[in-house]
């Protein structure tokens, strides 16, 4: 990839994931957190290109590594987070005070 | 045909769309996650993206082979995953997060290692690419090495803090020592003694020592904002490893986390008022600082649950304040039966939560959430501060630092500063609590010394189940 377009795309990335944390609730910071967790690991999908290009007994076995460690990532991130975030509800008669936005 | 099939079909308009389909949706699933309305549609969202993404890369014509090999990573890991993450209490939630990062972490530097091992056997991307490579290679295994300390920190394996005179500068040298390895690495050094393949190992042995040598003096208290460093940390490896194999969604989704990680780090780190030097470096937070400088004269006054019953059923305000303590007795479930009962009687009753209270931010939200507590009876610092003044009583559950008084008014207090919970303006404030000691910050608290603070003293779950027992029988 051309470097400036890279840069470019890291910019807009960053700004996008500051926006989207920027008036989160504190109710919600574990889970956010368990949830971005989740969310590197996309690592996977870089791991299994690497071991689907490696050539070699080393570097398969740490394309191997890199498979393994990123598929516990993005599993164990997502159903933690899961967990998490359907404990979440709302109690059954609407109070008068706190926002709904809490 | 298979070729053209292959190379056109897959790789040119399959794949990208399928990644650019899954990193939107992935960072409108990072958005929904951040309201409780739509959290659970959030994560659901984003797990279909990831699964999307997951499965394509099976076609990416770039992957030539080692399928099996592939198959049975994932599907090993997988599994260990997913068992080990829906068996572990939600109490033990946050070292999970600290171990699931840690092999984010650790399968971008390896990705790192395979393509520093191709560059240096002759597949040249150029001295740009490889940088970049290095960079993550580098921040991905401190992310792995740490994280690891940090669970094993949390888990209990590691109670004692590591520290010596001088550690910094000797972690300084270390973090110096691996750069220059990394450099050599990334430039492909080429001398007769030493070949590309020692030098790559020392580099990455070096950096898995940088991560451990700079958690350990890290005391357990300061862990979630370490965790909360080591997630966008790895973001930030996954991003660069993206870059290198040529993956704008595995750059963007890694970006945006290594953002969101960082904002997240500092709001924590805000919430205790200290900058995130100060955590990293000081080794706060190990109960062996901020001596017992002055306990506050009085002693404490002792209280037994019937009383405390008493002392709440004939109450029209309850605060309930939980922290670690609550965490720890797995208290939260009679907390919210205690909660009912209180409220049957016409008793309002309001959590307040500390955004530091517990091992991450936001842990006591979903230990109540877990508990059936909804999120409406559910109240920030800022938003109930004021109201203690109001409150009858306010039921303090294994808390300490978070509503010490000394971080108000105390400056030679080395929690002065922090924000923290006003409990000690309600009119009765009781206080479940285990012992006598100093919390994890090892600060003495004149709260449980002040004339209208009563302690009762016992394991919160117990307690709790007392108070419950007390209330229904008034």
């Amino acid at each position: 990839m051309e470097g400036f377009l890279a840069l470019y795309i890291l910019m807009l990335a960053a700004v996008a994931g500051y926006e989207v944390i920027a008036k989160v609730p504190a109710v919600l910071h574990t889970p956010l957190m368990s949830g971005s967790n989740f969310i590197h690991g996309i690592v996977l999908v870089g791991a299994m290109v690497a071991l689907g290009e490696a050539h070699g007994t080393l570097e398969q076995t740490i394309g191997f590594i890199a498979v393994f460690l990123g598929a516990g990532n993005v599993i164990g991130g997502y159903v933690v987070t899961e967990r998490m975030l359907q404990m979440f509800k709302r109690s059954d008669q609407p109070k008068t005070d706190t926002g709904a936005d809490l | 045909m298979s070729d053209w099939l292959s190379s056109v079909w897959f790789g040119s308009l399959l794949i990208p769309t399928a990644y650019f389909v899954a990193a939107l949706v992935l960072i409108l699933g990072l958005r929904a996650m951040s309201s409780p309305v739509t959290a659970r549609k959030g994560i659901v969202l984003a797990g279909l993206a990831m699964g999307l993404a997951i499965l394509v890369t099976f076609l990416h014509p770039q992957v030539g082979g080692n399928y099996l090999l592939m198959i049975v990573a994932i599907l090993t890991s997988g599994i260990l995953a997913w068992v080990s993450a829906k068996r572990v209490a939600m109490t033990d939630m946050p070292q999970m997060i600290a171990l699931y990062n840690g092999m984010g972490g650790g399968s971008a530097a390896a990705i790192a290692a395979v393509e520093l091992l191709r560059a240096a056997h002759g597949h040249d991307v150029g001295l740009l690419t490889n940088s970049i490579a290095g960079v993550g290679a580098l921040i991905g295994t401190i992310a792995f090495s740490g994280s690891l300390i940090a669970f094993a920190k949390l888990q209990g394996w590691m109670r004692k803090v590591w520290r010596f005179p001088g550690q910094q500068y000797l972690n300084l040298l270390l973090f110096a020592l691996t750069v220059i390895c990394g450099v050599l690495v990334v430039i492909g050094y080429q001398h007769d003694a030493i070949s590309l393949n020692m030098l790559l190992l020392a580099f990455f042995v070096l950096a898995l020592i940088v991560g451990f040598a700079m958690t350990v003096p890290i005391g357990g208290a300061d862990m979630p904002v370490v965790i909360s460093l080591y997630n966008a940390l790895t973001g930030l490896a996954v991003g660069f490893e993206g870059y290198v194999l040529d993956i704008p969604a595995m750059m963007i989704a890694g970006v945006v986390v290594g953002a969101a990680g960082t904002l997240l780090t500092q709001l924590m780190a805000k919430a205790m008022n200290r900058p995130l030097t100060n955590v990293l470096f000081s080794g706060f937070g190990t109960g062996d600082d901020g001596g017992p400088a002055d306990a506050g004269g009085g002693s404490m006054q002792a209280i037994e649950a019937v009383d405390g019953a008493i002392l709440m059923a004939y109450a029209e305000n309850v605060i309930i304040v939980p922290g670690y303590g609550m965490a720890v007795a797995q208290a939260q479930h009679r907390i919210w039966e205690l909660t009912q009962v209180l409220q049957k009687r016409g008793v309002r009753v309001r959590f307040a939560i500390h955004p530091v209270a517990g091992r991450m931010p936001g842990h006591m939200n979903v230990l109540l959430a877990e508990a059936g507590v909804p999120y409406d009876l559910i109240e920030d610092l800022e938003d109930i501060n004021e109201q203690f003044s109001q409150a009858d009583v306010a039921l303090v559950i294994g808390a300490n630092d978070v509503v010490n008084p000394a971080a108000r008014d105390d400056s030679s207090s080395p929690i002065y500063g922090m924000p923290i919970l006003n409990v000690d303006h309600a009119s009765n404030v009781v206080i479940i609590k285990r012992g006598r000691g100093t919390g994890f910050a090892g600060i003495e608290n004149r709260l449980f010394t002040g004339d209208n603070s009563r302690m009762l003293f016992g394991d919160a779950q117990k307690m709790a189940q007392e108070l419950v027992a007390g209330v229904k029988t008034l």
